[in-house]
C-alpha cells in the first residue's frame, strides 16, 4: 500500500494493532519500553520522551493535556507533513498512548496554518477511529477516555516552540514562555502537558509492538533507532527519507543524488552550515543533531544570499519580546548586508560574533538562542568565499 | 474573602508560583544557594533576583517592577547557572532545587552589556531633551555598563508619531524599550487592559486596539503606566509653559491649589527620603515662583464630603425611611477622576451609583471663580486656576466639557507632583530649604480628614467622620479612639467595615431641611467598603452585579490608584509599596497635628455655607456649581 520503504517508522504497520498493543500493557510497561528504547525527541532539542511523559504522568492535576507539535515551521522540513498525509495512525495512536500514559483525557494537535488542506481529512481519519473505538469514550472497552481536537496555527514560526505554542492555545499572542516552569507541570491552562513532535509520536506504536530493545538496535550510542530527514535544494532525489541515527552526510548526499556541492545546511534555517570538509560527520545527537532538515548548496550558490534569506526569516519571525532576538537578529541581517558590499572586513566581525554569542546565551527561547547559527556557521566556514573573494 | 481569579496576565507573564512553606524549617523548605562565594539558604521558590537582594548582590534589571507580575524580556538581569547552557533571566527564575549561581561571570558580562547596546541601538533621542533625564532606568544603566559608543548604531530618525490625543497622558513609542511594564501595569495591575504588543519581530510596538490614539480607546487616564516606564516613552501632557505665560501676564490673577499626595512624595523630587512632607515649603515656593494665591484642595475636599456626605444620607433617607427604590445605593464616591471614567467605560450601568458630587479639584475651580472671585474683586475671566494633583486623570477631568459651571473653566490647568518640582527647579529653587509658610486666607483652613484624602480609606474616613457626628450628636472621638477610623486605613485591596448605628440625634441645621429627623436610621448598620486599584474596583463591581456582600454596602470609597492618591499617575517616579507606605505614613502623621480633623467643623466650611451656599448642601446652588453629571461612555468608541 505505502509506498515508502524504512527501518521502522516507513515499515509494514496495522493501523490499531500499536494501540491494542498498548491497552494490553500498564503504563509503567509503557514507560519501561520508552526508556529502554531511548527515543528522544524528534522535534530538535532531544528530550528523552520516557522522562517528559514520567515527569508529567507523576504531576498531580484533575486536568492534563498531551499536544502533539504539527507546527512544522522550520525551513526545509516536510517530514510530518508526509507523517501526518500518509501515517495519521501513527502520530494519532502515539497520542492516544500517550494520553493514556500521563492521564489525560484530551489530545491537541497543532497543525501547522500552512498545511490546512490537511484538516478535513485528518478530521476524517479521528471520525474513523472514533467510529473503530480507537479514541473516544471508553477505548477500545478498557476505561479509558481520550479525544483529540485539532487547532490550526495561524502561520508564526515561533509558535512551533512548545511553550510559544500553548500560549497561543490559549489565546494569547505566540510567545514564549519563562522556563522554569515547564509545561510538564505548569503547561496549557497551567496544567501538566506534554508537547512532542509528531515523529515522536508516530514511533511509539512501533515501539510497543517490537519492543525498546529491539529499538535500541538501531543507530548510534547516543542516537537509538532512526530519523526522518527532509532533503531539499540542489540534488535529483528531494524528499523524506528514512535513515538510522549516525549516517554522515555524505551518504546522505548519496541517497539524495548530489553533485558539485558546497554546503549543506544541517537542521534547518536555525542549523548549522559546514563545508566540504565534514561531510565526513555524522547525523546524530552527539555530532550533527537535527530536527529533520537537510539543505543542500552546489557550487553555483552564494552563501551570503543563502544568509541573508535565512536572518531576513529570523528578523520576520521573531515574536520581538526579548531584547536579543528582537533587535539581535535585525542587525545580523545588517552585517550580512553589509558583508555583500564588502563594507566589513574579516577583523571587524568581533561585535557581530559577540551578538551572536548574546543571542545564544540570554534569548528567551530557542529562537533567538539558535537563530544566529547560521550566521555563524556560514561566516566561519566560509570566510574565503566572503573576504578574500577573487573575482 | 474569596474572589475568582479573573487575572488577565498571560501565564507567560506570571511568575511561577511554586508553593512557599509556611514553616521555612520543614523539610525542603529552605534551599541552600551559592551566589558567586557566598551561600545563603532561601525559602523553596524564591526567585534568584530575590535571593541576590537577600545576599547584598546587585543585580541590573530593567523589565522587572516589584508591583508588577514577571515578563522576563529585557534580558539585563541575566545570571549564570550552573548545569544550565543559556543564562536564565534572574527575575523569573524560582529556585526550587539546589543551585550554584555566577552574577558577574564573563559570559554574564558580555550578555548584559550587548543587550544594553541592543536597546540604545534602537532608543531615539538624546538624554538632555528627554522628561526623564537623571531619573531614567535605561540612562542608568548605561552609566553602570560603561556604555561609551554606538557598536550597533543609533536610531537617528523618530519611528513612531508621538500621541498626545489626549489632556493626560503623552506616549512617545520612540523611546520605549518593550519591557511591557506599561502593558502589565494595564493589563494585570489595573485591570483595564488598553495597552498591548502589537505586530511582531523587530516592527513590535506596544499600543491600543487597532493602534488608536489614546483619546479613542477605553484608556482611564490613571497614568499607573507613567509611574512604571523605565523612560521617557510615557510622560504626562505637560501644561508648564501655559502655566509659566499665566503668571508673567500681569492682567491674571493665578491661583494654585495643591492636593494633600503632592505635598507629601514632592520631595522625593529633591532627593529626599519618601515620606518627607513639604507643606510649608511648598507653599513658600510657590509664592516664589509668582503664584498670586496658594491655596489648599483640602478646603474643598472638606466640602466635598459636606455635598457627597449629605448625598450619602439623603440617598439612605430616601431609600429607607421614604422606600424611594429608583435611589441607587451603594453610593461610590466620585472625587478620583479615573474612577469616574472607568465606570463611565465599563459599567455606565451604575453610574447613578456615583455621588453627584464634583472632586476637590473641581469644586475649587467653581468657588474660586465665583465666591472668591466676588469677595476679590476681580474679574473671573482674569483668573487662572491651576491644581497640582498627584494625577494625571486630574488633567482631563478638568478639560471635561461640562466642568465649567461658573460660566469659565472650572480648573484651567492641571499639574503634576513631577511638573511642579520641574516649574520650582526652573526657579532656582531647591525646596527643602525653604522657609514655612500658610496657605493664604480666604481659604486657609482645611480640616485633617480633607488631608487624609491624599491616602486610600481616607475620603472614607472623612465622610465617617462628619456623617455619624451628623447622625449621632455624638463626637466621633467617642466612637473611635482619636478620631482614627482605623477599619478603613490600610493598604489591603479591598476593605470593609460594618458600623452599627445604635443612638440617632437630631439632624444638624444645615441639612435639617433636607431630612427633618434620623429615627428611621437607628438600628441600621452602616455597611461601607473601600477599594484602591481599578483591579480591585472591578472585583467589588462585579460583586455588585450578582448580587453579593457589596450589594448592601451603603457608600463605597473607590480610588483607581494603587495606595489612592498618593500612589497616583502623577507622583514622583519610581513608586512601589514600600514607598506608597512612607507617603501615607507622612499624611497620617501631619493630620494628627492638625487642630480640625473633621470637615464639618472647620471655620472656612461654616462660612461658606452661611455667606454664599446659604441654602446648605444639595441646594441649588450647589448642585449647579458642585455637582456634576456623567456620560455613557461604553467601551466602543467610534468617531
Amino acid at each position: 500500500m505505502k509506498k515508502r520503504n524504512g527501518k521502522i517508522i516507513f515499515s509494514e504497520y496495522t493501523p490499531g494493532s500499536g494501540l491494542k498493543k498498548a491497552f494490553e500493557l500498564s503504563r509503567q510497561d509503557i514507560l519501561f519500553e520508552l526508556k529502554t528504547s531511548q527515543l528522544r525527541g524528534r522535534g530538535g532539542a532531544g528530550f528523552p520522551i520516557a522522562t517528559k511523559w514520567m515527569l508529567t504522568a507523576a504531576a498531580k492535576s484533575d486536568e492534563k493535556y498531551l499536544i502533539c507539535n504539527a507546527d512544522e515551521g522550520e525551513p526545509g522540513t516536510f517530514k510530518d507533513r508526509v507523517l501526518l498525509n500518509e501515517y495519521p495512525e501513527l502520530v494519532f495512536e502515539g497520542m492516544v498512548t500517550g494520553g493514556y500514559v500521563i492521564g489525560a483525557k484530551t489530545g491537541i494537535l497543532y497543525l501547522r496554518g500552512e498545511y490546512s488542506y490537511l484538516l478535513s481529512q485528518l478530521n476524517d481519519f479521528l471520525e474513523g477511529m472514533r467510529k473503530q473505538n480507537l479514541l473516544g469514550k471508553n477505548i477500545l472497552g478498557k476505561g479509558f477516555d481520550f479525544d483529540i481536537h485539532i487547532f490550526l496555527g495561524q502561520g508564526a514560526y515561533v509558535c512551533g516552540e512548545e511553550t510559544a505554542l500553548i500560549e497561543s492555545l490559549e489565546g494569547h499572542r505566540g510567545e514564549a514562555r519563562n522556563r522554569p516552569p515547564f509545561p510538564v507541570t505548569t503547561g496549557l491552562f497551567g496544567k501538566p502537558t506534554v508537547v512532542n513532535n509528531v515523529e515522536t509520536l508516530a514511533t511509539v506504536p512501533h515501539i510497543l509492538l517490537k519492543g525498546g530493545e529491539w529499538y535500541a538496535r538501531f543507530g548510534t550510542e547516543k542516537s537509538k533507532g532512526t530519523k526522518l530527514v527532509s532533503i531539499s535544494g540542489d540534488c535529483e532525489n528531494p524528499g523524506v527519507y528514512e535513515v538510522e541515527w549516525g549516517i554522515t552526510i555524505r551518504e546522505l548526499l548519496e541517497l539524495a543524488g548530489a553533485k558539485n556541492l558546497k554546503a549543506v545546511q544541517v537542521g534547518g534555517a536555525s542549523g548549522i552550515c559546514i563545508d566540504e570538509s565534514q561531510f565526513g560527520r555524522k547525523l546524530a545527537y552527539e555530532d550533527l543533531a537535527t530536527g529533520g532538515s537537510i539543505i543542500i548548496f552546489n557550487k553555483e550558490r552564494n552563501m551570503l544570499d543563502a544568509l541573508e534569506n535565512f536572518m531576513e526569516f529570523f528578523v520576520e519571525e521573531s515574536c520581538g519580546q526579548c531584547t536579543p532576538c528582537r533587535i539581535g537578529n535585525v542587525k545580523l541581517l545588517e552585517a550580512v548586508r553589509q558583508m555583500k558590499d564588502g563594507g566589513i572586513p574579516e577583523s571587524g566581525m568581533k561585535k557581530y560574533f559577540d551578538l551572536a554569542e548574546t543571542m545564544k546565551l540570554a534569548s528567551k527561547c530557542g529562537l533567538g538562542q539558535s537563530s544566529p547559527n547560521p550566521f555563524v556557521s556560514i561566516v566561519k566556514n566560509f570566510r574565503e568565499e566572503i573576504f578574500h573573494k577573487t573575482v | 474573602m474569596e474572589f475568582e481569579d479573573k487575572n488577565r496576565a498571560p501565564v507567560s507573564q506570571k511568575l511561577h508560583t511554586v508553593a512557599r512553606p509556611e514553616n521555612p524549617d520543614e523539610i525542603g523548605g529552605l534551599i541552600t544557594v551559592q551566589i558567586n562565594e557566598k551561600k545563603l539558604s532561601v525559602p523553596m521558590g524564591t526567585t534568584i533576583l530575590e535571593a541576590c537582594k537577600q545576599a547584598g548582590i546587585h543585580i541590573p534589571t530593567l523589565c522587572h517592577h516589584e508591583d508588577l507580575c514577571i515578563a522576563g524580556v529585557c534580558r539585563v538581569c541575566v545570571v549564570e547557572v550552573e548545569g544550565m547552557k543559556t543564562l536564565q533571566a534572574s527575575c523569573a527564575f524560582p529556585i526550587t532545587s539546589p543551585v550554584k549561581i555566577k552574577t558577574t561571570s564573563p559570559k554574564v558580562r558580555l550578555a548584559r552589556k550587548t543587550v544594553l547596546d541592543l536597546l540604545i541601538s534602537e532608543h531615539y533621542g538624546e538624554c538632555y531633551s528627554c522628561v526623564r533625564n537623571n531619573n531614567c532606568e535605561l540612562q542608568t544603566l548605561a552609566k553602570e555598563y560603561g556604555v561609551d559608543g554606538y557598536p550597533y548604531g543609533h536610531v537617528t530618525e523618530p519611528k513612531y508619531e508621538v500621541d498626545d490625543s489626549t489632556p493626560a497622558i503623552v506616549r512617545d513609542m520612540n523611546k520605549c524599550v518593550n519591557c511591557l511594564r506599561c502593558v502589565r501595569t494595564c493589563i494585570d495591575l489595573q485591570e483595564v487592559g488598553v495597552l498591548g504588543a502589537l505586530y511582531r519581530g523587530d516592527k513590535t510596538k506596544i499600543g491600543t486596539f487597532m493602534d488608536s490614539p489614546l483619546n479613542e480607546v477605553v484608556c482611564i487616564y490613571c497614568g499607573q503606566c507613567i509611574d512604571r516606564c523605565p523612560t521617557g516613552a510615557l510622560h504626562a501632557n505637560d501644561p508648564r509653559d501655559e502655566i509659566w505665560n499665566a503668571i508673567d501676564d500681569p492682567t491674571k490673577h493665578v491661583i494654585i491649589q495643591t492636593a494633600p499626595s503632592p505635598r507629601a512624595a514632592i520631595g522625593e523630587e529633591f532627593g529626599l527620603p519618601a515620606g518627607t512632607s513639604l507643606t510649608g515649603e511648598m507653599n513658600t515656593a510657590l509664592r516664589k515662583i509668582g503664584f498670586d494665591r496658594v491655596f489648599d484642595t483640602n478646603f474643598a475636599a472638606d466640602l466635598t464630603i459636606m455635598e457627597e456626605g449629605t448625598e450619602l444620607l439623603y440617598r439612605l433617607y430616601k431609600k429607607l425611611a421614604l422606600g424611594d427604590d429608583s435611589v441607587m445605593l451603594p453610593q461610590f464616591t466620585s472625587c478620583c477622576p479615573g474612577w469616574v471614567k472607568y465606570v463611565e467605560h465599563f459599567y455606565p450601568e451604575l453610574e447613578n451609583n456615583l455621588s453627584s458630587a464634583k472632586s476637590p479639584q473641581q469644586m475649587f475651580g467653581a468657588v474660586l471663580k465665583t465666591f472668591y472671585a466676588q469677595l476679590a474683586g476681580i474679574d473671573p475671566k482674569d483668573i487662572v486656576t491651576v491644581a497640582v494633583m498627584p494625577c494625571s486623570a486630574k488633567k482631563f477631568e478638568c478639560n471635561r466639557p461640562e466642568m465649567n459651571d461658573s460660566g469659565f473653566k472650572d480648573i484651567d490647568y492641571g499639574l503634576t507632583t513631577r511638573e511642579l518640582a520641574q516649574m520650582i527647579k526652573e526657579a532656582g529653587i531647591y525646596l527643602p530649604e525653604m522657609p514655612k509658610s500658610e496657605f493664604d486666607d480666604p481659604f486657609g483652613d482645611a480640616s485633617g480628614a480633607g488631608l487624609i484624602f491624599g491616602a486610600t480609606g481616607g475620603v472614607m474616613e472623612a465622610a465617617l467622620r462628619t456623617v455619624l457626628e451628623m447622625v449621632t450628636n455624638e463626637k466621633i472621638e467617642n466612637i473611635f479612639e482619636n478620631a482614627n477610623i482605623t477599619p478603613v486605613r490600610g493598604f489591603e485591596g479591598i476593605r470593609y467595615a460594618e458600623i452599627p448605628i445604635t443612638k440617632v440625634g437630631k439632624p444638624p441645621e444645615l441639612i435639617a431641611k433636607l431630612i427633618p429627623d434620623f429615627e428611621w436610621l437607628k438600628g441600621v448598620t452602616l455597611k461601607v467598603a473601600v477599594a484602591h486599584g481599578t483591579a480591585n474596583a472591578k472585583k467589588i463591581v462585579e460583586n455588585i452585579k450578582a448580587g453579593g456582600k457589596f450589594s448592601e454596602c451603603h457608600f463605597i470609597e473607590i480610588m483607581a490608584c494603587p495606595g489612592g492618591c498618593l500612589g497616583g499617575g502623577g507622583q514622583p517616579i519610581p513608586t512601589n509599596e514600600e514607598i506608597r507606605k512612607k507617603r501615607a505614613e507622612a499624611i497620617y502623621a501631619e493630620e494628627q497635628t492638625l487642630n480640625v480633623r473633621k470637615c464639618h467643623e472647620n471655620p472656612k466650611i461654616i462660612k461658606i455655607y452661611s455667606e454664599f451656599l446659604t441654602e446648605g448642601p444639595l441646594s441649588e446652588k450647589s448642585h449647579k456649581l458642585l455637582h456634576t453629571h456623567y456620560v455613557n461612555r461604553g467601551k466602543v468608541m467610534l468617531n
